[in-house]
């Protein structure tokens, strides 16, 4: 069960089970959707950009825990935040999820999203977390095109 | 009363008057004697592949150790020995599927390749636009694209028979579907996703009375039934060979032999042909008008020694087997709060696709999978018949008759794991 809780931890569950910013945003001015065609996970992201400001954010869809708890921290994350800041946080996020084992993260680095370091463990999980965040940077880019894990 | 109840169905199944010995059947599985994350494996996948026994693997090795050489041009004895191998594996299939004639039976890739085949070929041969192909909500992926594709090709209609909420299909309104535009019936004999045995022999009378040919998918249904081509009466029937406790990259196309023979070929090479000049090219007599390039020679071997083994077992006492096996398995988990069984048809095959309340299909996967339980999550490649159900995704275990009891049991104590980290 270690490895589980490493996966499953409380936050993440808690996240999963009542999920931050899961609503369509009034007067969003970005949209994207994100698509895991493996599983069906689907959702998708709406921004309220200001010049370079994420002013508001929210997701709405259906997906696992993980995806759902990361996309539910990834609004946490971002809300508030410039585009650049977005990019650079989903810049480490990725790397923590992706990078070999041995590397450690500093918890002050990436703040509450450690908590899915141990999605690192479990690698056919690691595109239900970067899913939304994949999304999230097609909204920003405003391509308006369906993400895909695929 | 639970533990005397379960005693007493694991005395069933395990019993002197069990349809079969399990204990002595796991000996002949090598892969099952493993540990997956420090627990023994329970594999519970077999509707996505199944294990294979030892003389599948022996009857590999041995062609590639001492038959390795190409078929069909036996000059030398290597050669001829292949073929006969080969050859002897198609007859094999035929029997096993009760065809009249070996030429009945061409080797493919899979069910998949299989349907393709008969849609490129008989498909592009007879139907034009306006003409209804009529398939069921059910089916796998395989058996809606390739349809798909020769309706673009064609301007045919694919037409879709609705099922009931038990995932059973409403006969009815089959009925009212098939009609004078309808040129084929595509059906799955057993749904992957459901595990719904279909009345496919009640389908090819009703087809038959219209004069409709019927494609019958027998991915999921050879594997655990008697199936036999005559009774059916079908005009064709695929099923692949790695679900058959064969290699993977084999399968087979039954087709009648008034119908191969007046099919276009599938696709053009080596083989297929009997002459070959710039000008004009005479095509082989079936099957092997059908069979273009080397064909998976030892994929063919190995399925013919799967079908050895089955036959040495009897499908009738492994349906029989698991059948109990299901209904136990049915009983568990019907006891887990929170547990809805997707697909409760009254004719099901070994097959428990499920949902939990509130929890996602991934997230049992991944943690029936630290316990060292396989089962598949998702949409098992049959996307419209999950959205008919209104679930993006279930947990599906599939059963074989190498599976036991106890592994049911480790299964209930799993999903009360991912209840219980979820709840």
């Amino acid at each position: 069960m270690s490895d589980l809780r490493e996966l499953y931890q409380e936050v993440i569950l808690d996240h999963n089970k009542r999920p931050r910013n899961f609503q369509k945003l009034e007067g969003a001015n970005r949209t994207a959707e994100g698509y895991n065609p493996l599983c069906g996970d689907q959702l998708t992201v709406y921004l309220r950009m200001e010049d370079d400001m994420i002013k508001d954010i929210s997701f709405q869809g259906s997906g696992c825990a993980i995806s759902k708890a990361s996309a539910s921290m990834m609004t946490a994350a971002l809300k508030g935040k410039t585009k650049s800041d977005a990019e650079g946080i989903f810049e480490t996020f990725h790397k923590m999820l992706t990078a070999d084992l041995s590397i450690k993260f500093d918890p002050l680095e990436v703040g509450k999203l450690a908590a899915f370091s141990g999605v690192r463990e479990f690698p056919v999980r690691v595109k239900c977390a970067t899913l939304p965040w994949h999304t999230m940077h097609a909204a920003l880019e405003g391509k308006g095109q369906t993400v895909s894990t695929e | 009363m639970k533990a005397v109840k379960e005693m007493i169905v694991h005395e069933r199944l395990r019993g002197p008057r069990a349809p079969l010995d399990v204990d002595r059947i796991r000996e002949d599985f090598p892969i099952l004697r493993q540990q997956v994350h420090g627990k023994p494996l329970v594999y519970l996948d077999n509707a996505a592949t199944s294990q294979k026994p030892k003389v599948v693997i022996d009857s590999v090795t041995q062609y590639y150790l001492a038959e390795n050489s190409n078929v069909h041009r036996g000059i030398h004895l290597l050669s001829e020995r292949a073929t006969q191998a080969f050859e002897g594996a198609r007859a094999k299939v035929a029997r096993f599927l009760n065809a009249s004639d070996a030429k009945e039976i061409i080797f493919v890739r899979g069910a998949t390749e299989g349907i393709n085949l008969i849609a490129q070929s008989y498909g592009k041969m007879r139907l034009k636009a306006g003409d209804e192909i009529l398939i069921s909500a059910m089916e796998h992926h395989s058996n809606i694209v390739p349809w798909q594709i020769l309706c673009q090709e064609t301007g045919a209609v694919l037409r879709v028979a609705p099922i009931n909420d038990d995932g059973e299909l409403l006969f009815d309104e089959y009925e009212k579907l098939l009609n004078a535009r309808t040129r084929l019936v595509s059906v799955a004999h057993v749904s992957n996703a459901l595990g719904t045995i279909n009345p496919v022999k009640q389908i090819v009378e009703m087809a038959r009375r219209r004069g409709v040919p019927v494609v019958i998918d027998g991915a999921q249904a050879a594997p655990h039934l008697p199936v036999d081509v005559q009774e059916l009466d079908c005009e064709f029937y695929v099923l692949s060979g790695h679900k058959l406790f064969g290699p993977t990259g084999i399968g087979i196309v039954f087709g009648k032999a008034h119908l191969l023979e007046a099919m276009p070929p599938y696709q053009g090479g080596g083989d297929m042909i009997l002459s070959v000049t710039f000008e004009k090219t005479l095509y082989n007599v079936v099957p092997f008008k059908f069979e273009a390039g080397t064909p998976h020679i030892a994929g063919a071997i190995g399925l013919g020694a799967a079908i050895d083994y089955l036959n040495g077992i009897g499908l009738g006492r492994i349906a029989a087997y698991e059948r109990e096996l299901l209904a136990y398995a049915t009983d568990a988990v019907s006891t887990i709060p929170g547990l809805r069984i997707i697909g409760t048809a009254k004719e099901k095959s070994g097959i428990l696709s499920f949902v939990l309340d509130g929890i996602h299909a991934h997230d049992i996967g991944t943690i029936l999978d630290q316990e060292g339980i396989a089962i598949r999550t998702g949409h098992h490649c049959a996307q419209p018949v999950l959205q008919r159900f209104g679930v993006p995704a279930t947990a599906r275990a599939s059963l074989a008759f190498y599976n036991t009891p106890e592994e049911i049991d480790a299964l209930v104590r799993g999903i009360h794991k991912v209840t219980d980290l979820f709840g």
